[in-house]
């Protein structure tokens, strides 16, 4: 059902390379046979059900949700999940929410504004000790992440951090990814934009934020949604630093749920819909951003 | 936030207009001071929560650092030490929680090499809703961990989950995804594939699109088939993002903590604990930072020696070619 919708969205779209278009619809009818229908139903069906299934059981009775033999929709919808979640005080799942979206938000701030900068100065400017600075960002993408837990946690502690958004929103905007990423696509960009606005009395800063960063968008738009999702969807940092049922974000919130909950299953499926669907909301419409960026950083690295 | 911005704004532009261009060198585009004001707050950001932490990490793991105890004493190497003496208390944790990374590694990264190259295959064709595809099987890796581990215990559910029960339609009898093993790394590995094999899939698909139309074209009129063109084409074109997806992708394995975490908490016994989760329950949980950090850097030495191993024996290949 889901599936034959943005299909005709995406058949209105004229052909996506119209150029050449014979030799195109040639290799389409030689290939795409009835085996590759097959294989891509399959593997839709793969990919939806269990997500189908998540927000069904949302909506079952708990009996409904033991009963041998299963159906695939519920005998009753009930929001009994929703009503026992939403007033369960021991697990506010809208303060969750809220601590997500404050954290993912300063952190997705403080991404931007500290990585356009120093990606600026890396790809534009001239200045001693240059290199020496990429080089040691470039490191740190290789080291794994681990071995800064323990002390991170340490500093947390020393910085009076534990336990606080903050934690959250600071210490991952040290990631070298934002950096190297907007580096990259400053480097692309032509010198000649910066050129005639410097012939016009600009200095470094006007042409950063005047030339450079409006024509970085799509690059800013994207590095801003890795870094939310990231920061919205990180599990082992918050569920370590952050003790307070209040003070928990979503995912670390969902496994005190599943942990209340065990096999309550509505209610636990409850949470996690609650968790998901703004994310796969969000997702629709901006998937061709995050793929892409995805994608591009991939090849680069 | 804006105001603050601002006036750095000013201040640097200030500067800026301040400094004459120099003679006969070249013209100098910027005050001197501009780059480093301009880098100054990320690399603050780096020294604090990147560098510093790695050198201070080092000097954690030189000490008995309990979190607890007003003393922390300095040990020297006697962390690591412990780490390859079978006779300490750490020495079984943290081998078993390697064993069982490793295990995951080895099972893991070979579905999620080839089933997203085939998946790419597939989906590089021209067809109606291809983007949506792509979509649609990128969507579960933008969930993360938490939904999807709690969605993965309740799927594989040994009693009320839809796996069991698809599975009993064809006859097969209830498996204790949880309880035993091997079943319990099967699942773990299923559905690890599940979640992130979007991820390589995308890149792999970017990589398909990066190989020229006309290295097909030429190896059609030189009388390849199908499997021809794979092997000479598709293959060596994607020599590089391989590289990348092998070494990403073993990295991304052995960082396993959140579905061992969620859906099976370590057991059956401790078989499917992780060496993340042995240290991360040693250094957070027991507050053991000395012993715990001495873990991190054993696994992270080991996590650079093999993507070391990987990146040559993979580039090999291309210059004997």
């Amino acid at each position: 059902m889901t599936v034959t919708e943005p299909s005709n969205e995406e058949l209105a779209r004229p052909a996506e390379a119209p150029s050449p278009a014979r030799r195109r619809r040639a290799y389409r009818q030689d290939r795409n046979g009835p085996f590759f229908w097959v294989a891509i139903v399959t593997l839709s069906l793969i990919f939806v059900i269990p997500l189908v299934w998540m927000i069904l059981t949302s909506f079952r009775t708990v009996e409904d949700s033991r009963r041998i033999p299963m159906t695939l929709i519920p005998d009753e919808l009930t929001l009994r999940a929703y009503q026992l979640m939403f007033a369960d005080e021991q697990n506010p799942v809208f303060l969750w929410a809220l601590n997500s979206l404050l954290a993912a938000t300063g952190h997705v701030l403080l991404v931007l504004i500290t990585a356009s900068m120093a990606a600026y100065a890396l790809a534009r400017l001239e200045f001693r000790g240059k290199n020496a600075l990429f080089g040691i960002i470039v490191i740190t993408l290789f080291v794994p992440g681990f071995i800064f837990l323990m002390p991170n946690y340490l500093i947390m502690d020393q910085l009076g951090w534990l336990d606080t958004l903050i934690a959250l929103i600071v210490p991952g905007a040290a990631g070298a990814f934002g950096v190297f990423f907007l580096r990259q696509f400053f480097l692309a960009i032509p010198k000649e934009l910066e050129e005639s606005a410097r012939i016009d009395g600009a200095n470094t800063w006007q042409i950063f934020t005047r030339i450079m960063l409006p024509n970085s968008k799509p690059a800013l738009v994207t590095l801003a949604l890795i870094a939310f999702l990231a920061n919205w969807n990180d599990f082992i940092w918050p569920i370590f630093v952050l003790f307070s049922p209040e003070r928990l974000t979503l995912p670390a919130g969902l496994s005190t749920l599943q942990a209340a909950y065990n096999i309550d299953y509505p209610v636990v499926m409850a949470g996690a819909t609650f968790a998901a669907v703004p994310v796969l909301i969000l997702f629709m419409f901006v998937q061709r951003y995050v793929i892409e960026g995805v994608a591009t950083s991939g090849l680069k690295g | 936030m804006t105001s603050s911005t601002f006036s750095a704004a000013q201040s640097i532009g200030a500067a800026v207009e301040a400094t004459p261009p120099r003679k006969g060198g070249r013209l100098r585009l910027n005050h001197p001071a501009t780059p480093y004001l301009m880098l100054a707050p990320y690399v603050v950001l780096l020294c604090a929560f990147v560098l510093g932490p790695a050198v201070f990490g080092i000097w954690v793991s030189l000490h008995d650092w309990d979190f607890l105890l007003p003393n922390k004493p300095f040990i020297g190497l006697q962390n690591y030490a412990d780490l390859i003496d079978p006779n300490s208390i750490t020495f079984e944790p943290f081998w078993k929680g390697m064993r069982a990374t490793a295990i995951f590694v080895v099972a893991s990264v070979p579905f999620l090499v080839l089933i997203p190259l085939g998946i790419a295959l597939l989906l590089n064709r021209t067809f109606p809703a291809r983007s949506f595809f792509r979509a649609m099987i990128f969507a579960p890796f933008v969930l993360g961990i938490a939904v999807i581990g709690v969605l993965f215990r309740y799927l594989l559910d040994s009693q009320f989950g839809l796996i069991n029960y698809l599975l009993g339609l064809v006859g097969i009898p209830a498996i204790g995804w949880t309880q035993t093993q091997p079943w319990a790394w099967v699942g773990l590995v299923g559905m690890t594939v599940w979640w992130t094999l979007g991820f390589n899939t995308v890149i792999y698909l970017a990589g398909l699109q990066g190989i020229p139309r006309d290295h097909y074209e030429a190896a059609s009129l030189d009388g390849a088939g199908a499997w021809g063109k794979f092997a000479y084409v598709t293959v060596p074109g994607l020599r590089n993002v391989l590289v990348f997806i092998v070494t990403t992708t073993v990295l991304a394995s052995a960082n396993m903590f959140g579905q061992s975490y969620l859906i099976t908490n370590g057991g059956p016994g401790d078989s499917t604990k992780t060496a993340i989760m042995v240290m991360t329950q040693e250094g957070l949980r027991s507050f053991k930072m000395g012993s715990a950090t001495a873990m991190s850097y054993i696994l992270a030495v080991f996590l650079i020696i093999i993507s070391a191993i990987n990146f040559m024996a993979l580039r090999e290949r291309e210059a004997k070619k």
